[in-house]
């Protein structure tokens, strides 16, 4: 007989989702959907508005990276006035991104994902959180909390305000940097850089007790997509797309994003919000890729700080070509975090920072602007077009997230299939079915263009589509004790 | 005596103001050792308990779903604070109020070169004509405007919660803030 499981609320993810698992005669997972339940439309609310509202219209989307597309928002912007920043300005921003990387990276590896990691898959899951981290690992606990804190600190120094800021504007940034500032940031990153340091060092002996994970979790092989800058680095505020293959080949190269809708085609499925990008040349949906941390240090031929560099060298040797694995998202992330604390350091140092001019101006001289970055989860485009008033008729927002929709579709069927077990459902297993979803850290929020809670509830149906059983997580469902 | 509960609600909002609730840092560590956190988006209860002395609203009612939860919330909890301007006024989710539903979910699905162009309905909530802040659906004891309200707002409303008082909201935060 053939059952559905529905895993509704999935929680320590960031947005609204839910997970249907549809299982065979057999009472073997036969389909995994991921339900992402919000929607908002930002493509469709910002049309009529000034295009130069955009950059703080757009972060909305998102509260945990509003910088993403403050961003990307401001470069589709600085396209339509068809200008350049001053060169303070350039770098502010990459500092404002990486910053944000930081503090995003900490949230998804600390806050959320650690407990998995720290407590087991299977632990009691009243233990199984940011407080129970810091009960039990309270130097962890504290270390994660400090690094997403500098993030913030970081954002909120340059920006004066740590969510939602109005201080990048098209055509640079509202105001330079103090040398006072600089100072204080700068002191801090001796401390960061060492915490960062010693997660690192913690989690590549921990890593080692979750091979089953590491086998199963969305492992296979797929094509990874991101910027790269001339100097073959990973390019989070600027450079131009690459695809490479499992085995590390580079399939698709200095790609323009501009040129996006000639290379990326997004598909809809019924049952979510969110569209399935996909690579145009292979179809869909066999032109699945993955972006994000994984993708990044995938892409590159080298890391570019010399802390990271080392513990990129030794990320790269754990596969011949590329690491398939996406649990190792969480690896990836730890040392972005490094190379990102290493690279804000190497900026604040380069005296054109503060720099008094950090803002030109222009009017409007194109009618359509495209602006892309790296996002903490992966590549972030933002496409306007806008009438000769300066008001958008247009918008196409592809969204981090969502490249990675089809990769994690197919990882949650992947591990699906293999811990859950329809005669005996545990605990343990709903959590590792969730936690698969959580090591891609998706924003749903953005992915949707609005914020999603997931609910996990799991559903036996059958194949008849006739609901059976359910074992419902269901956040809602207000029990009386 | 058990310590007060503390529940913390996602409906469509952007997570900013959960995202400033982690703002405090160590702070929200040594306040929670004044409460319990019975449900949130951070923690792995997936039912809404019985009994919630304070639950923190983020976001706007924009589907049948939000509908349903806020509703079961207002009826398992004491005091029911809207957090930030989202759950307070509507704020950027209701921007879509002047679109009717249709239209607005045909421009996001279908043309634009989409492969398999629908509008997905399968085993999601349907949106509701219009976005409405939390007090249009049920009664609201304390609203905190701000886009989010500050990590020292959240802080103080807490404390002041926690302690019994009502907290003075218009000496802390205000909309946009
Ligand atoms: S009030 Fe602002 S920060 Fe809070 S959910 Fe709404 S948009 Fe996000």
């Amino acid at each position: 007989m053939s059952k559905t499981i529905t895993i509704d609320p999935v929680t320590r993810i960031e947005g609204h989702a839910k997970i249907t698992l549809q299982l065979d005669e057999q009472g073997e997972v036969s389909e995994a959907y991921f339900h992402v339940t919000q929607f908002r439309g930002f493509e469709r609310i910002c049309v009529g508005r000034p295009f130069y509202e955009m950059p703080y219209l757009m972060e909305r989307i998102c509260g945990i990276c509003p910088v993403s597309h403050l961003l990307a928002s401001a470069k589709a912007c600085d396209a339509l006035l068809a200008m350049k920043v001053p060169p303070s300005a350039g770098k502010l921003r990459r500092i404002l991104n990486l910053a944000q990387l930081i503090q995003s990276h900490a949230l998804s590896f600390f806050y959320l994902s650690s407990p998995d990691l720290l407590m087991g898959m299977d632990a009691d899951p009243k233990e199984r959180n940011l407080f129970g981290v810091m009960r039990k690992h309270p130097e962890l606990g504290r270390g994660g909390i400090r690094l997403r804190q500098f993030g913030q600190q970081v954002i909120e120094t340059l920006a004066g305000k740590r969510i939602h800021p109005a201080w990048v504007v098209p055509g640079g940034v509202n105001e330079p940097l103090t040398i006072e500032k600089r100072d204080k940031l700068l002191a801090q990153i001796p401390e960061v850089v060492a915490i960062a340091q010693k997660t690192l060092s913690w989690f590549k002996i921990e890593f080692e007790t979750f091979r089953e994970e590491i086998r199963t979790f969305a492992n296979f092989p797929s094509l990874f997509m991101g910027l790269v800058t001339p100097d073959e680095r990973a390019g989070y505020y600027e450079g131009k797309l690459r695809f490479t293959d499992s085995h590390g080949n580079i399939v698709a190269d200095k790609l323009e994003a501009v040129n996006y809708p000639d290379y990326l085609g997004e598909a809809v499925e019924p049952f979510t919000f969110m569209k399935f990008p996909y690579y145009k040349p292979l179809g869909y949906p066999d032109g699945i890729y993955r972006v994000g941390p994984l993708a990044r240090l995938n892409l590159v031929e080298n890391c570019g700080t010399p802390l990271a560099q080392q513990e990129w060298v030794e990320f790269r040797a754990l596969e011949r070509g590329a690491v398939l694995s996406s649990f190792h998202y969480h690896y990836a992330r730890l040392i972005e975090i490094l190379f990102a604390l290493e690279h804000i350091e190497e900026y604040l140092l380069d005296p054109i920072i503060t720099k008094s001019h950090a803002r030109y101006s222009a009017s409007l001289n194109n009618l359509e602007g495209i602006g892309c970055c790296e996002a903490p989860r992966g590549t972030l485009i933002h496409h306007y077009r806008v009438d000769e008033q300066g008001l958008i008729t247009w918008a196409n927002l592809v969204i981090a997230t969502g490249h990675n929709n089809l990769a994690m579709n197919r990882g949650l069927l992947q591990t699906a299939r293999h811990f859950v077990r329809s005669e005996q459902l545990t605990e343990g297993m709903l959590n590792r079915v969730e936690a698969v979803i959580r090591a891609f850290d998706p924003c749903l929020s953005c992915s949707t263009h609005a914020y999603g809670q997931m609910p996990l509830q799991l559903r036996l149906i059958s194949h008849q589509g006739k609901v059976l059983d359910e074992i419902s997580r269901e956040s809602f469902s207000g029990k009386h004790e | 005596m058990s310590k007060p509960t503390l529940a913390t609600v996602w409906l469509d909002g952007c997570s900013g103001c959960h995202m400033s609730i982690l703002d405090m840092d160590e702070r929200l560590v040594e306040l929670s050792e004044q409460f319990d956190l019975v449900y949130s988006p951070l923690v792995d209860y997936k039912e809404f308990p019985a009994h919630v002395d304070i639950a923190l609203i983020e976001g706007s009612v924009s589907s049948d779903e939000d509908d349903r939860k806020i509703r079961l919330v207002r009826a398992h909890t004491r005091v029911l604070v809207s957090l930030g301007d989202c759950a307070v006024t509507g704020n950027v989710p209701a921007m879509r109020n002047p679109i009717p539903v249709p239209e607005l979910l045909d421009s996001v699905y279908k043309g634009n070169g989409l492969l398999q162009e629908q509008v997905p309905t399968h085993c999601l909530p349907t949106l509701l004509p219009r976005v409405r802040p939390v007090h249009e659906v049920v009664n609201v004891d304390v609203f905190v405007p701000g886009c989010p309200p500050s990590a020292d707002t959240i802080f103080t409303i807490i404390s002041e919660l926690l302690a019994g008082r009502v907290p003075d909201v218009a000496a802390l935060s205000r909309f946009g803030a």
